[in-house]
């Protein structure tokens, strides 16, 4: 049980690390200075996620782990991100289709896990469901003005939809640590929110103009979630450990 | 971009009870947009509780060279001012 609770926790962490390192790219290259704000700010919110999630993951742990040594000393198989955090930003409109499919997710996961049993667990939800919300109503407003925008903002939504959607299917396919703790009603059954996923996700397509009748057949690229990733990972954490592992406990 | 984008003036209000207090500006699409732009930008380190915006050509302001005429020839009323009544010992804050 506390196995799983910590892997638990490293999934949710991992989720939020990862997707933040990515979006913190574009700090200093966005748009427009507005946007790099925004989406610098949200970055900042996912990496604050995790940390609360790795402290919480290292309480568990009991021994010498820290937040910092599950950040910056794990190795890629030891991730359980999902895949669809680590893949490249690509362009705005694949940044922000990216951005809107996990803050989707996001949203329905935490209003779930804020009722976990898991006390830390549910303060945590409740805490980063404010952030998320906010993530989410930003970057739907995009996904319409983009959609709903030019001739070439609509193409390229079109292409980061074919290019995204196969990444989907992981949210909702329950690893062996999720199913052990959803009888404790610790972790969240993730295929009781694939409904609201789905309705949410048609509802803000449809108001941007894009297709949503998605092949069911496509074939969902999963493996994230148990520690099997892309190549994309291994660049990610060379940049973001690197310090760490080249100055082992450096402070400035 | 940014010349394809309106300019917008953000206010904002610091605190319940006060104005709301221009607080700069930026470009956006649309008046949703330039609200949580002007959120990202300006309220990120807990300056405010609500949120205006306008479209900066919707502004409009007095000339600078009409100075003189227009706010100078109030320098030598000072009777306008309510300084010449004696208040009571009671009353404060006046």
């Amino acid at each position: 049980m506390e196995n799983n609770l910590f892997n638990y926790c490293l999934h949710l962490a991992d989720n939020s690390l990862i997707m933040g390192h990515r979006l913190s790219e574009w700090t200093g290259h966005g748009p427009m200075l507005e946007q790099d704000i925004a989406i610098s700010n949200i970055a900042l919110d996912l990496i604050g996620q995790s940390r609360n999630f790795y402290q919480y993951a290292a309480a568990i742990k009991g021994d010498e782990t820290t937040e910092d040594t599950l950040a910056y000393l794990r190795d890629a198989r030891e991730f359980k991100n999902l895949l669809i955090t680590e893949i490249p930003n690509g362009d705005w409109a694949q940044t922000i289709l990216k951005l809107f499919f996990f803050s989707t997710y996001q949203f329905y996961l935490y209003q779930k896990l804020k009722v976990s049993s898991d006390a830390q667990l549910a303060a945590i939800a409740e805490k980063s469901l404010k952030e998320v919300t906010y993530h989410l109503r930003w970057s739907s407003e995009w996904v319409v003005r983009m959609g709903d925008g030019t001739e070439e903002s609509h193409h390229r939504m079109e292409m980061a939809l074919e290019d995204l959607w196969p990444y989907t299917g992981e949210m909702f396919d329950a690893t062996s640590y999720e199913n052990l703790l959803i009888k404790n009603r610790i972790s969240v059954d993730v295929s009781e929110i694939e409904n609201d996923w789905k309705t949410k996700i048609a509802a803000i397509l449809c108001e941007a103009t894009l297709s949503n009748a998605r092949d069911e057949n496509v074939w969902m690229q999963k493996g994230g979630k148990s520690g099997f990733h892309s190549e994309h990972l291994g660049y990610i954490l060379a940049e973001m450990q690197f310090l760490q592992r080249a100055y082992p406990d450096c402070e400035w | 971009m940014n010349q394809q984008e309106p300019l917008w003036e953000v206010f904002i209000r610091s605190k319940q009870g006060l104005d709301h207090k221009h607080a700069g500006s930026l470009h956006a699409a649309d008046a949703q947009m330039a609200i949580e732009n002007a959120r990202d930008v300006y309220t990120r380190r807990m300056e405010g509780v609500s949120i205006w915006v306008v479209e900066s050509k919707y502004i409009h302001s007095t000339n600078p060279d009409d100075a003189a005429s227009l706010y100078e020839p109030a320098n030598d009323k000072i009777y306008r001012h309510p300084t010449f009544y004696n208040l009571p010992e009671e009353l404060k804050h006046m």
